[in-house]
Parts: structure tokens; sequence; C-alpha cells
């Protein structure tokens, strides 16, 4: 029996930290823009990246 | 680039060079970041792939000052951080239309985020845990788990259901109270009393070791539900979003005259007495008298009227129209809050019709539905107590009942259909605000147009070009191909299209309010107002208003006759409306003459015009009192309060801001075909919703017998529940993409 107590609670554990998970990336802004991250994949380099342009222009 | 070459709303609308932004509108629009950088956020309806935000990000970037440029695509949205000496914003509208991206201001006030969707996406998510975690364990105790471990298994699924209960219930007990509390019901009611009586049931079992509990129940109902809720609400910001990134039409402020020296200050800042100056292409902000400047006005927006206007010092100035040739001082006469624009808004916030007195039809369904779930569960509890005499059987027979005929398939049977229908009418450019709108839509009898801007597109074009000489074109297209008057512009395009010659001229000037004049050679030439280009001779037909005239030296060399044109399709879309079944009018601000010619071509018989808003609005009330109820669609400023008062309505995307806020629909594209698409989708939609109840009716049917009878157990509950869902979802999927032919008038018949 012993074992099925360790195996809920780390099933709950392991939920919890999901839970947790998805509700920082909320609060994040992880899923403001779901296009525009579809899309940025296919740019080779990131746009956003000012560190990149100084040194080109 | 190239795969996306931008059609913005501007480009798909024909504006041809909308008003620039002043950097003091963008400087009052940004908001304080805290270390002395400020934000701005574009509206930028062109971006649409991984090329476009390269683009814009890399423009951005490049302007002096800028420090960060980030694209939200899934908005069409750029916020752009920015910091400068003088508080001066570099031309970020100036450098992304360079690159070919329509961009304008996005509003402060519009641009926070919404709390609502947010609570609703947690309380999703809390919901979805719990429920997800309680049916693992309710898994195994179906599969015959020991008294012992099912003991311990209910109360972890207990402790479980608690924050699922307290926090994602609270979306609907608070719905329900509200409701109660003003004496009605809605489908949250059951939903609550369903839910709260099965947590403490089962939880009383649980206690007292009994075999069945339903907190599985209990926690995925909400789950389901709050799926339906938070797609609705969904459906619901973005097209608000939508219609928010359209352009503003009417400026958040103006350039004042203080103290000697120009001062940009937000409208609602402008005391009665101050001198505004309204540029050429600028919208008055408030309600004046002009004192110095000759122009022309564009009042199609604010009384329908499609013909320009000639102002002169000491005429009066409604908020609202636009300046077309020349620079005005306006004194101002009314504050912004006292002025014809925010009349308006008083206006419609006192012609709150139909929609305000319209019940859902899930509210409707609700009120049916709840006492007779409530009786029967109350019957058999005393039936069940009669016959055995048992408290405890009693009560779990009766909440049995309540959680099988829970709403769950008709919570979502509403909404689903809706979210679908709302996404439909999406891919074929229209914004419907919400879901109670195309409820509305499909009970329609009769559809108000206004016309200039609704049946017509609000801007002149050329209907005589075949009677004109080539020689004459060429002339025009020298003299107006630096213009920004519509008139000129409209005459520009059809030259260019009619002659391939263009005349050059050695010195072209454009007169305010009178029109263009160039020389050449010696010779003057004169393209505008009839009686200026013929030195003062007065013309010799009848309508002389929509002519202009091109004159060598006073004499006439062609007349060119301005109309506004009638939308696209308008005739198919009037004619389908009518094969439909519906009552067609035309209230209209404009003369009566134009409103007739029109209402001629177009088939439609009842007309007014002339009309003031006012009146406008009890046009419109006098059909609701007669029990017809009225499509409004209308685009201006005039508009808006009969938009409001209408049962639903619906405006352009190039309507005024306050009627697009008003309409319940938007369309972004020219073609009127989307009044009848918009109606297909939503009586097919009403269609769906009907099928939908009647399902979720019969699947009632069928399970509260079996409830009644006492053989529901938790596992009964949970698969009866989720396939009911299913089957409704499965139900509002059927929402074909492209509605029947009845709504696409696509026929090619031309008259």
């Amino acid at each position: 029996m012993g074992s099925m107590w360790w195996l809920i609670l780390i099933g709950l554990g392991m939920a919890c930290a999901g839970l947790a998970a998805f509700l920082w990336s909320l609060r994040n802004g992880q899923y403001d823009d779901l296009d525009g991250a579809a899309e940025r994949v296919l740019l080779e380099e990131d746009p956003d990246d000012k560190g990149r342009e100084r040194r080109e222009g | 680039m190239t795969c996306c070459a931008p059609v913005g709303v501007h480009a798909a609308l024909g504006d041809p060079a909308p008003p620039g932004t002043l950097p003091d509108e963008i400087r009052l629009a940004s908001r304080d970041l805290g270390d002395g950088s400020r934000q701005t956020d574009l509206s930028v309806p062109g971006v649409r792939c991984a090329a476009c935000i390269a683009a814009v990000e890399r423009t951005l970037a490049r302007l002096p000052g800028v420090e960060r440029a980030r694209v939200n695509l899934s908005t069409r949205r750029v916020a752009v951080a920015w910091r400068s000496a003088g508080g001066t914003p570099p031309d970020m509208i100036g450098a992304l239309r360079g690159i070919g991206y329509e961009a304008h201001l996005f509003a402060p006030e519009q641009a926070r985020k919404d709390p609502e969707l947010a609570r609703l996406v947690r309380a999703l998510a809390v919901a979805g845990f719990c429920a997800m975690n309680i049916m693992m364990l309710s898994v195994s105790v179906w599969s015959g788990a020991d008294a012992g471990s099912r003991q311990a298994f209910h109360l972890i699924s207990a402790l479980l259901a608690l924050p699922a209960l307290l926090y994602s219930g609270r979306v609907f007990y608070a719905s329900a109270w509200s409701a109660l509390r003003h004496g009605r019901t809605n489908m949250d009611v059951p939903i609550s009393i369903g839910v709260t009586l099965a947590f403490a049931l089962s939880l009383y079992d649980t206690l007292h070791n009994a075999q069945h509990a339903y907190f599985d129940a209990a926690t995925s109902l909400l789950f389901f539900l709050l799926i339906g809720r938070t797609l609705d609400h969904v459906m619901r910001e973005r097209a608000r979003d939508a219609v928010a990134g359209l352009a503003r039409l009417v400026p958040a402020g103006a350039t004042v005259i203080a103290d000697g020296r120009p001062l940009y200050v937000p409208a609602s800042d402008i005391e009665p007495g101050a001198a505004v100056l309204v540029a050429a292409g600028e919208r008055v902000s408030v309600d004046g008298v002009v004192e110095h400047g000759m122009s022309d006005l564009d009042c199609s927006l604010v009384s329908g009227e499609s013909a320009l206007r000639r102002i002169v010092p000491g005429d009066a100035v409604q908020a609202g129209v636009l300046n077309l040739t020349g620079p005005l001082t306006v004194l101002a006469t009314a504050r912004a809050e006292d002025s014809f624009l925010a009349e308006m808004v008083r206006m419609m916030e006192a012609a709150e019709g139909g929609r305000a007195r319209y019940r859902r039809l899930a509210d409707r369904a609700a009120a049916l539905y709840s006492p007779v779930v409530h009786t029967l569960a109350l019957l058999s509890f005393l039936g069940w107590l009669y016959l055995t005499g048992d408290w405890h059987v009693a009560v779990t027979i009766a909440i049995a009942v309540l959680i099988i005929t829970c709403p769950c398939a008709l919570g979502l049977a509403v909404p689903i259909v809706q979210v679908v229908a709302a996404r439909r009418l999406f891919e074929r450019g229209i914004m419907v605000k919400d879901g109670s709108a195309l409820e509305r839509l499909a009970e329609i009898d009769g559809v108000a147009f206004d016309k200039t801007g609704t049946l017509t597109l609000g801007r002149p074009s050329l209907v005589n070009a075949e009677e004109i000489p080539p020689s004459a074109m060429g002339i025009a297209l020298g003299m107006t191909v630096g213009s920004r008057h519509p008139a000129a512009r409209t005459i520009a395009d059809a030259a260019a299209r009619g002659t391939s010659r263009i005349m050059a001229f050695e010195r072209i000037e454009e007169i305010p309010g009178l029109g263009l004049e160039a020389a050449r050679d010696g010779d003057r030439y004169r393209l505008g107002r009839p009686e200026w280009a013929l030195d003062g001779r007065h013309p010799d037909n009848g309508f002389a208003g929509s002519m202009s005239y091109l004159a060598r030296n006073g004499e006439l060399l062609a007349a060119f006759a301005l109309e506004d044109c009638v939308r696209p399709d308008a005739r198919e879309a009037v004619d389908e409306l009518v094969r439909q079944g519906l009552a067609l009018e035309i209230v209209s601000g404009d003369r009566a003459a134009a409103v007739e010619r029109l209402a001629s071509n177009l088939g439609i018989h009842e007309i007014s015009s002339g009309l003031l808003p006012g009146e406008k609005v009890a046009r419109v009330a006098s059909h609701e009192q007669a029990n017809r109820k009225i499509l409004m669609v209308g685009d201006g400023l005039n508009d808006a309060p009969a938009l409001a008062a209408a049962h639903v309505s619906m405006a352009p995307a190039t309507a005024a801001d306050i009627g697009r806020n008003a309409a319940d629909f938007v369309f972004l594209n020219e073609s009127l075909s989307a009044v009848g698409a918009a109606l297909g989708i939503a009586r097919r939609s009403r269609t769906l919703i009907v099928q939908n109840f009647a399902l979720a009716v019969g699947y009632n049917a069928l399970a509260v017998p079996v409830a009644v009878l006492g053989y529901v157990t938790p596992l009964v509950a949970a698969v009866t529940m989720s396939l009911s869902s299913i089957i409704v979802v499965a139900n509002a999927l059927r929402l074909p993409s492209i509605p029947n032919d009845a709504a696409t008038p696509r026929t090619p018949r031309r008259n």
C-alpha cells in the first residue's frame, strides 16, 4: 500500500508543478502573441536584438 | 515582403492619403515607462508574416531615439519604446509608411490588458487541474478499489475539488447571485445549485464511507462550462480588438493659440473662446465658428451630406467634420463635452433600446428549464421519502437528478455555436461584438440603411468620363496629380485611366474652397467650382453642386460630373435582402434629390431624407414600438444614436469611431454583401442553437427517468455528461465556412 501513496503524492506534485508552470507562463505573457512566435522561428536573427543592430550599423 | 504587399484597411478602402498624425498627438497617446523613455502603441494592420515582423522592427529600431520595437502579430500591433530630449517622438508612422505599412495610433485606454480574460483562463486552469486529478482517482474507484483506499481517494478528491469550487466556481456563483438579486434566473442558477449540492452530499457521504461520490462530476462540469465561457469571451475580445485597431477618425487633441504661440492640448481641455488651428486634412475637434481661412468641408460623417460644403469666415463648424483644402482658425464655441460629438454620445446612451431589453436565448431557456428541473428534483425527493422513509436515499437521488440534469450541454449549446459563427464571420471580414448580437440579427424584420458612406462609399467618382475629350483629361491630370482634395484625386484617377498624356504646368496653386489654378504659356487654367472657373459667369445646367469645371482663361473645356459612388454589389445585396422578405428603407441626412436618385437605382421604395440624428432615432424607435425589429446599417456620427437605438446594428470599417463602437457588427470589406452574409450566418447559427437545445433536452428526457428511479452512479453521470457535450460541440461545427448561396449574392445580374 505504501508505494501507492507515494505514487499519488508524486502524481499530484507533478500536476501541481504543471499548473504552476502554466500560471507562470500566463502571467509572463507567453501567450500574448502566439501567431508572432510561430512566425519568428523563420527569422534568421531576432530583429529585436539591439546589440546586433548596433554592430551592423 | 513580396508575399504580403500590405493591404491595410486604408488601402482596402481606397483612402488615398490619410491625414498624418501630429507628433504632439503621439506624445499625448504614449505612456511613461518611468526611466525617461515612453512607450507608444501603434496599430499596423498590414503585418502578417515573419518578413513583415523583421521589416517593421528593423525600420523602427533604426530610427534615432527608438530603444525597442516589438511586433505583436496576433493583435497586429507594435509597441515602441522611445526616448528623446525634447519629448518629440520619432516619426514612426512616417517611417512605416515609407516601407509600405499603414500605421496609426492605438489609444492607451484601449491598450490595457483585459483582466476578465486572465481571470477566466486562471479559473479554467484550476478547474482543469482539479477535474483531471479527481478523474484519475475516480477511475481507480470505479475499477474496484477496496473500501479503505476508496475512502482515502474520495477524501483526496474532496480536497482537490475545494479550490475548483471556490475559485473557478465563483464565476458562476457571482453571475447566478446577481441574476437572483434582480428577481431573474439564468443558466448559472441551476449550475451553481447543482454543483454546490453535489459537493456537499459527496462530502457527507465520504465522511460516512459511502460508495459513491460526485466530486468528478461537479468539477468536470465546471471545467466544461468554463471552456465555453472562455471561448465566448475570447471571441468578443478579438472582435473588439480588431475594431479598436482601426484608425481613430476624430483627433484626441487640437492645436490652440495660447499667448500667441501654438500649443497642442487634449480636446477636453479646450475652453470656449479658444482659437483652434485646423490644418488641411484634419478633423475639427470641437464645435466653433470659423475666424480665418477658407476651405471645403467634408461633412459626410457628421450630417450625411455627400456634397462638400464651402466655408468662409463666420460659418459655424461642428466637431467631427473633415477640413479638406485650406488651414482654418476656428473659435471654439463649446467645450468638447458639450460639442456635437458628445451630444451624439449622450443621445446614444439615452437611445439604448432593443438591445437592453433583449434577453438572450440561453437565459430564456434557463427561465423555463430551471423551475422544471428543480421541481423534478423536489418531487423525486418527496417521492422516495414517502416510499422508503429513508432521508439519505431520498436526498442522494434528488441530488443525482440535479447533477444529471445540470445543463452542461445546455451551457455549451449557445456559446459554442456563437464562437464558431463569429469565426466564420471573421473569415469574411465581419466582426461581431458579442453573441447576443447574432441572436438579435437572426430575428430582424427590416433593414434601415444610411445613405452616405453606407450604401455609397462616401467618396466621389467621375460619372461622365466618356464625355470628356482626351486633351482635357491630360490637362486635368496635370493639374490634379499633386492634390489631396478628394474630388481632385478622383479626377486624377479617372484621367490617368483615360489618357496617357499629361500636361506639365509652370505653376499650380490650390485655392481653398474654389479649386485648382494652373498657368502655362501665358494661359490660365482653372479646375473647380463652375462660377469661379468661368470667371463669375453662371453655369447653364441645373445641378452644378456636384460639377467641377475645367476652363482655360474663363472658357469652358470640360465639365466633370462627380457623384458619390454606390458600393459594389449594393444592388445585388439589396435584392438579396428583399428576397429574404425584409422591408428595406433609407434613412439619410442628405438632400431629398440625392437620396431619391440612389433609392430608385437600388429599388428601395421607403425613404426619408434630411433627417437630423434625433429624427433618425425617432424613425428607428417607431419601428420598435410597432414591434418590428430593425437592423440599422450606418456609418456617420449622426447615425450613432440610431445604431444604438436599433434592435441590432452594423457599421462599415470607415465609420466614425463612436458609430463603430455603437454597432454590433463591423465589416471591413467594401462590399455590402456583408449584410446578407452576416444575416445568413446568424440565421443558420440560430437554427443550430435550437437544434442543440433540442439535443440537450432530448438527452435529459432519456437520463432523467434513470436518475429518478435511482440508477445513476457517478460513472453513468460522467459518461453521459461528456457524451452530450461532445454531441453539442460536434453539431456546432457543422456551421459551414462559406454560407449557402442565399447569403452570398454572386448572381451575374446587371441592370
